[in-house]
């Protein structure tokens, strides 16, 4: 924090706070300065680090497969082509084993999902304090580089999806048999409130589910940066080396399962039941 | 943690990037892929068809060898035996004319022969009517001895 010396507590406290720029009751529009004056805030703020971040990295990971775009061809493909057309396949591939309807949509979207779930994942493997310190030395107080570990971001993807799933559910079947979906079944129409108390659980959970695995896993993997940090220097490449190695593979899992699980729940909007 | 409007903004950069990733990203990538796939596809077909009329062009070669070979052993059997032949004809005929020409040839020898004889005959004749006169001292006439003359010359 703003201390010289700051306490492991603070240290912890500092890393996990997000840049917050908002509308605070006495302040006014400002910076948050500090955790409390960030929930202070409310609804009304918006963690500038996480979307510039995210932004940043989505506009990085458009732009690779866009180049890859331009120069795609039929002939023999090229180093980047070749990348992203790996990528592209791979993804390809997740779509046509789960995803039985058709639509021109799903694989895209997947395919944005693993990328830029990847992307903003991957900065995670950036030292710790690097870019923390970088941005202190420029009097920025707050930066927190990770957009997925910050719950609004994977929840906003996740709403994302929870849209798309209630769009293609009622493009599907019609608002008759979405709703019909929702509260005639599994027991009858005689136990309709129980229905649709079952049915809604479940539909919001999907979300839900979604964007706290995401966070969950990259929110601990960083907090345990975090507590590598603080030990002397000597042992941390002890353990931070294993731990940035075996987070590679949870990066791109976890950038997988979002992509695997949106395909999915997509794949069951268009079902009929 | 606290919810804010991060999630709207996270929410619409999504969507952004969806739309973007729909509209420029995939379709071009997949159509190239797929035209690839066709092309490869195609080219593997054409090498396949291109690698059977290769071999049957080499069948054919092999059959119309073979056949040319008879054919040339046929031919070469033709050719001996009608060189053979010419051989043989020519022999024949040479001996024919061989045969023909001794034959001629002997026959002139014998009609020569017996004209020297008869010429020998009537010089013999004449002579020994020289010597007779020349013995008698008279003329041995002629027609009065003729038929004695013809005797003696026919005894010769």
């Amino acid at each position: 924090m703003a201390s010289e010396n700051p306490t492991a507590t603070e240290y912890i406290q500092h890393h996990l706070t997000n840049l917050t720029f908002g509308h605070h009751p006495v302040n006014g529009w400002s910076f948050a300065h500090g955790a409390t004056e960030a929930s202070e805030m409310g609804f009304m703020a918006i963690h500038v680090d996480t979307i510039a971040w995210a932004l940043i990295l989505g506009f990085t990971f458009c732009g690779i497969f866009y180049l890859g775009a331009k120069r795609a061809t039929s002939g023999v493909p090229s180093g980047l082509l070749n990348a992203v057309e790996a990528v592209v396949d791979f993804v390809d591939n997740a779509v046509r084993e789960s995803f039985n309807g058709k639509s021109a949509m799903i694989a895209p979207l997947a395919l944005t999902i693993f990328g830029w779930i990847f992307m903003m994942n991957l900065v995670k493997l950036l030292p710790i304090d690097l870019v923390p310190t970088l941005f202190k030395m420029a009097g920025v107080e707050y930066m927190k580089i990770v957009p997925t570990t910050d719950i609004n971001a994977t929840l906003g993807m996740s709403i994302g999806v929870f849209l798309l799933i209630i769009f293609y559910s009622i493009k599907i079947k019609g608002a008759g048999g979405f709703l019909g979906e929702l509260t005639l079944q599994p027991f009858g129409k005689w136990l309709l409130p129980f229905n649709f108390l079952l049915e809604g659980v479940g539909l919001i959970a999907k979300p839900i589910s979604l964007a706290l695995r995401l966070f969950g896993n990259m929110y601990s993997g960083e907090l345990i940066f975090i507590l590598i940090a603080l030990l002397p220097f000597y042992a941390q490449w002890l353990l931070s080396v294993p731990w940035a190695i075996f987070h590679i593979f949870v990066i791109i899992l976890q950038a997988f399962i979002f992509m695997m699980l949106t395909i999915v729940y997509l794949s069951m909007a268009h079902e009929h039941h | 943690m606290n919810l804010n409007l991060t999630l709207v903004g996270q929410l619409i950069a999504f969507l952004l990037f969806v739309w973007f990733c729909m509209k420029f990203v995939w379709p071009p990538i997949t159509a190239a892929m797929a035209e690839r796939q066709k092309k490869i596809a195609e080219g593997l077909d054409a090498a396949d068809r291109a690698s059977r009329a290769l071999e049957d062009a080499r069948a054919q070669v092999e059959q119309e060898m073979k056949e040319a070979r008879a054919q040339i052993t046929g031919l070469v059997e033709q050719a001996n035996r009608r060189a053979n032949q010419i051989v043989e004809e020519a022999q024949e005929k040479a001996r024919a004319e061989a045969e023909k020409i001794m034959a001629s040839s002997s026959a002139q020898i014998a009609q020569e022969a017996a004209q020297v004889r008869e010429s020998l005959r009537a010089e013999v004749v004449s002579l020994s009517l020289i010597g007779a006169e020349r013995v008698l001292g008279a003329s041995v006439d002629q027609k009065a001895h003729s038929k004695l003359l013809t005797e003696l010359a026919e005894q010769l």
